[in-house]
């Protein structure tokens, strides 16, 4: 082999090997991009509140305190006492606490009969409501309307005291009545 | 979601069905004479045409129109029974939101993604398109869709494919794969779900299984080829392919990766399927395979006998259209439908097969088949393991009532 020709297999070898590292480049681990979150970016965002109580702000409310916010902010749309208006019917259990929804369309859906999860309350109230001015109630205003709507519903007594301690505790009527999908495809029809 | 309270049978905008249709119908003066075309000139081969323009229009004698059912317009919904082809134009794309569309500078958007992952990140737009991207096209369809077909009780109604179904529409998706994003700040091979989390006044937060986040599902930033539209998220979305629609968080401004679903309002007290059994579903996302006949439908009145293509759509949220049959003798024999290509995952399928009328009466009805092997269902199929009274997920077939005098009606029968 003359040192041109073991010149140009050496060449093909190296395109045959840079073809190859160019086919299979693997992504890089990272890209480096965005910055990094501060805990003022986290703050200032992360509002969310897990049913093991997680995020739950400091403060408390009781079910008075919330009577009376209820009546100055959340009444006009939701009823004097929950029972519905323009927005949804928030209080009331239905018989011996059915939850034959599906074939039943006189069973009411509310807080009390179907929400699985008191936690869920406060996290919506305080991300959503009031819906003219959404986000400004403070934590013991969310609280107590928490407290005010668990009562209203039979749930927690008049002297409930909400807080981040109490409410994870709160067990809701149909907090067991939820399955997870078993949908899967296939023949079967569910 | 169409089981709102806000949204009421005797708000519909009966003003809305487009003009093609109506003249179709035979009743052209009635709703198309109000906004007059451009006259064409005589003999347009000896006129100048005018110049091009920066923005294009449709024709002056295309009217097609989203509509929505309530005053406050939380949804509006797909003209259907205008469209051909499976590319939803964006301006027509449907619209669900809890709390109107929000007004979002693209110069202060910002992505946060915290939680159990490494390296908690703020991304900027101009972050996330520097990414590698992907597009792909897929439809997002509410899983409130069709509730007014699955209760219809009287024999006919005046419903067009937008007043039912109008709730599904499909887009080619740009953006980067959420797995990509994950991948950057070090997720937490723990993690089992995630928060996506939207910047409206709802401040919406659905959760989402790892198992989905990793799959397919699209941090999107494109729609059509453009910008999205603000209806549409504007200018980040969630896209999660073949998963109910509210999923899909728009104008997404916060990932939260966690060991558990959050139990957002949305997931529980709303978007869960009640069962016959007294118990309920939770997380049911996936879309199971659907198909409407999108024409003829009302309100169309067949203009003579002869031979015309009935046309329509199917779709699923597991995977390919294998098959779309359609009967046009209220489901005694069924044809095989032709299928446009391209035929994609989780995406609108066009489906076509010529049909002669003879003047009789006639019920039309589709039934898609998916890659899974899933058929869609008959309505009585459907109620059997649903019940009559459920919120969400009506992929039962819709049946068409054509007339001895051509006029068509959706045909009920249902819950």
């Amino acid at each position: 082999m003359t040192r041109q020709v073991r010149h140009l297999v050496g060449m093909g070898i190296a395109c045959v090997a840079s073809v190859a590292l160019a086919a299979q480049a693997p992504a890089p681990a990272r890209y480096g991009l965005g910055r990094p979150a501060t805990p003022e970016d986290i703050r200032a965002r992360d509002i969310d509140v897990m049913p093991d109580g997680r995020g739950l702000p400091a403060g408390s409310g009781t079910v008075r305190d919330g009577a009376t916010v209820y009546a100055a902010t959340c009444a006009a749309c939701h009823g004097a006492k929950g029972e519905g208006g323009s927005a949804d019917r928030l209080v009331g259990r239905n018989e011996g606490d059915s939850f034959a929804h599906a074939t039943n369309p006189k069973l009411i859906r509310t807080v009390g009969s179907y929400w699985p999860y008191a936690t869920t309350l406060f996290d919506y109230t305080a991300r959503a409501m009031p819906f003219q001015r959404p986000g400004t109630l403070t934590p013991e205003e969310t609280y107590g309307l928490v407290a005010y709507l668990l009562f209203l519903n039979g749930i927690v007594t008049e002297d409930a005291v909400m807080d981040a301690t109490s409410l994870p505790k709160v067990v809701m009527p149909a907090r067991d009545k939820f399955v997870t999908d078993d949908r899967t495809g296939g023949k079967r029809v569910k | 979601m169409i089981g709102d309270s806000t949204i009421k049978e005797a708000d519909v905008d009966t003003n809305r069905i487009s003009r093609r249709r109506v003249l179709a119908a035979g009743a052209a003066g009635l709703v198309g004479a109000a906004a007059a075309p451009a006259a064409q000139p005589q003999d347009p081969t000896r006129v100048q045409g005018p110049p091009g323009r920066d923005v294009g229009a449709r024709s002056p004698f295309e009217k097609p129109v989203r509509t929505a059912f309530s005053p406050a317009r939380t949804a509006t919904f797909t003209p259907l029974q205008d469209l051909d082809g499976i590319i939803t134009p964006a301006d027509l794309h449907f619209e669900r939101h809890h709390a109107g569309v929000p007004a979002i500078d693209p110069q202060q958007y910002s992505l946060l993604v915290h939680g159990m992952v490494d390296r908690p990140t703020v991304f900027t737009l101009t972050d996330l398109k520097r990414f590698p991207g992907t597009s792909m096209i897929r439809f997002i369809e509410c899983s409130g869709n069709g509730g007014r077909a699955y209760r219809l009780t009287t024999p006919t109604a005046d419903l067009t494919p937008q007043q039912t179904d109008g709730l599904t529409s499909t887009s080619e998706w740009t953006g980067v794969r959420l797995a990509t994003l994950l991948r950057e700040v070090g997720a937490s091979p723990k993690a089992r779900w995630l928060l996506a989390e939207g910047m409206d006044a709802a401040v919406m937060t659905r959760s989402v299984p790892m198992s989905i986040a990793t799959d397919d599902a699209l941090v999107a930033y494109g729609q059509n080829g453009e910008a999205l539209r603000p209806e549409q998220g504007y200018p980040v979305r969630l896209m999660l392919p073949g998963v109910e629609g509210n999923a899909s968080v728009k104008w997404l401004r916060r990932i939260e990766v966690a060991d558990q679903p959050f139990m957002t309002r949305e997931e529980t007290s709303k978007y869960t399927d009640p069962l016959p059994d007294g118990t309920a579903r939770m997380f049911s996302l996936v879309m199971d395979a659907k198909s409407i006949i999108t024409e003829p439908a009302f309100p169309d009145r067949l203009d003579g006998h002869g031979w015309r293509e009935i046309r329509g759509l199917a779709w699923s949220g597991r995977g390919r259209i294998t098959r779309v049959e359609v009967s046009v003798d209220g489901g005694r024999q069924w044809r095989d439908a032709h299928l446009d290509e391209p035929v994609l995952s989780k995406c609108h399928t066009r489906f076509r097969l010529p049909w002669e009328w003879t003047g009789q009466e006639a019920v039309l009805m589709s039934r898609a088949t998916d890659e899974t092997g899933y058929v869609q269902p008959t309505t009585a199929e459907l109620l059997k393991v649903r019940g009559p009274n459920t919120q969400y997920h009506f992929n039962n077939i819709r049946e068409w009532l054509v007339a001895a005098d051509g006029v068509v009606r959706l045909k009920g029968g249902g819950a």
